[in-house]
């Protein structure tokens, strides 16, 4: 049976539970979705269209497998969010070819910048990219009973990964408005938390976000940059990094810099690919993990 | 003038010679009269360089990542440079001119620029 031909079965018991069957053929609790709270995204990073080493030679390639894979799932999801390096070299013609793509995605899509997407300046990006709720580039919204909040660590160029004080503000009034209780679910390209940092995989002023953020009971952080999945938790908050749909890096530390890690090229397309991010109606986040090949 | 024939013969023939030189010390990564600072495993090399007032820099992507030149100051930017990419400057003003790469910012470097000698 192909995965476009799974139907979602929908069952009910006195609680009100709904069970998905899964296109990987697993039962799972739904009961979040079926009850209008809670929902499922996609997470996609580091696609860096313009990118043309041996380690992919087909960056547009991959990321058209991506939203492929995504498009044929059986249940949609409520959006996919691109954590940024949506291009290589911030040029024009790399985001026109990044959102021709990105476009025949079914679910709704939203951005982050990476710092490979404001080289120079911001104002490809911003082309391409604006939303008019976001005239400097973070933004936030509420959706399926969850809070989330868009952060950019990439304007900086000197001192990359950086929010800067005006953001900060700005998160701490957004975040005032928020019960304890609320799902908060943050975006942000570099790791919030100092990863590695020798190789520039922290955000310098993160900890004055993660301040503002341990009040609430569940908090999860998705990141991009290091092309690899790495997670990590700190109290209540969760953080997770994402493989990207490029090319992946080495484990930190694990070679003399980061950089294109050359794999067999047989091997690449299983380490590349998407994530799912399931919340529950409890604020519970249930990551999935899924390669192209 | 068979003299004057001789010596601009002799001019090219040292020319020749020097351009010979300068390509061999090139090849073989030694010093070399072109300004050329290399970005290679995430740093600037040589990430100090003193050179005259008026003179060019060419900056060389020799890593498998992308880089770009950034002054501190903002007088220069030569935006996203991929692996193989060059991107030269000429340092009109004396000064010091520090830069860094806005992709990775703890790779640094420092162009100093004398006076240099008035023609």
């Amino acid at each position: 049976m192909k995965r476009r031909n799974f139907i979602e079965h929908v069952g009910w018991t006195g609680a009100g539970i709904a069970w998905t069957l899964t296109a990987a053929g697993s039962l799972t609790a739904n009961a979040a979705a079926a009850m209008g709270r809670g929902l499922t995204f996609v997470q996609i990073s580091d696609s860096h269209i313009g990118f043309a080493r041996p380690e992919n030679p087909d960056v547009i390639g991959t990321l058209r497998k991506t939203v492929e894979a995504i498009n044929r799932r059986p249940v949609q999801p409520a959006f996919v969010v691109h954590t940024g390096d949506i291009t290589h070299l911030s040029k024009p013609e790399q985001f026109d070819t990044a959102k021709s793509v990105l476009s025949q995605l079914r679910a709704p899509i939203i951005y982050l910048p990476g710092e490979h997407d404001v080289i120079g300046s911001a104002a490809h990006y911003f082309d391409f990219f604006s939303r008019r709720d976001a005239r400097d580039g973070w933004f936030s919204f509420d959706q399926g009973g969850a809070h989330f909040v868009a952060l950019i660590n990439v304007f900086n160029f000197e001192r990359m990964g950086l929010m800067g004080q005006r953001q900060l503000d700005w998160l701490a009034a957004d975040l005032a408005a928020q019960k304890r209780s609320t799902p908060i679910i943050v975006f942000a390209h570099v790791p919030l938390y100092a990863l590695y940092p020798q190789w520039g995989w922290t955000t310098e002023d993160g900890g004055k976000a993660l301040a503002l953020l341990r009040r609430f009971d569940r908090v999860t952080v998705l990141s991009g940059h290091i092309h690899q999945i790495i997670e990590h938790t700190e109290g209540n908050i969760r953080f997770a990094t994402a493989n990207s749909t490029a090319y992946p890096q080495p484990k930190p530390g694990s070679a003399a810099k980061p950089g294109p890690l050359q794999v067999p090229p047989n091997q690449l397309l299983g380490v590349i690919g998407y994530r799912t991010v399931q919340l529950d109606d409890n604020g519970e986040s249930a990551l999935s993990e899924f390669s192209l090949g | 003038m068979p003299t004057v024939g001789r010596t601009r013969g002799m001019k090219h023939i040292l020319t020749l010679g020097f351009a010979a030189l300068a390509t061999i010390l090139m090849l073989q990564g030694a010093a070399s009269p072109a300004h050329v600072v290399h970005l290679k495993d995430f740093a600037f090399q040589p990430s100090v360089m003193t050179i005259d007032a008026g003179q060019r820099v060419m900056f060389e992507n020799s890593d498998d990542e992308a880089h770009t030149v950034t002054a501190t100051d903002k007088s220069f930017d030569s935006a996203g440079l991929d692996s193989g990419q060059t991107w030269s400057h000429v340092f009109a003003r004396p000064g010091t001119y520090t830069y860094f790469c806005a992709l990775h910012p703890y790779m640094k470097g420092k162009i100093i620029v004398r006076a240099g000698e008035r023609p």
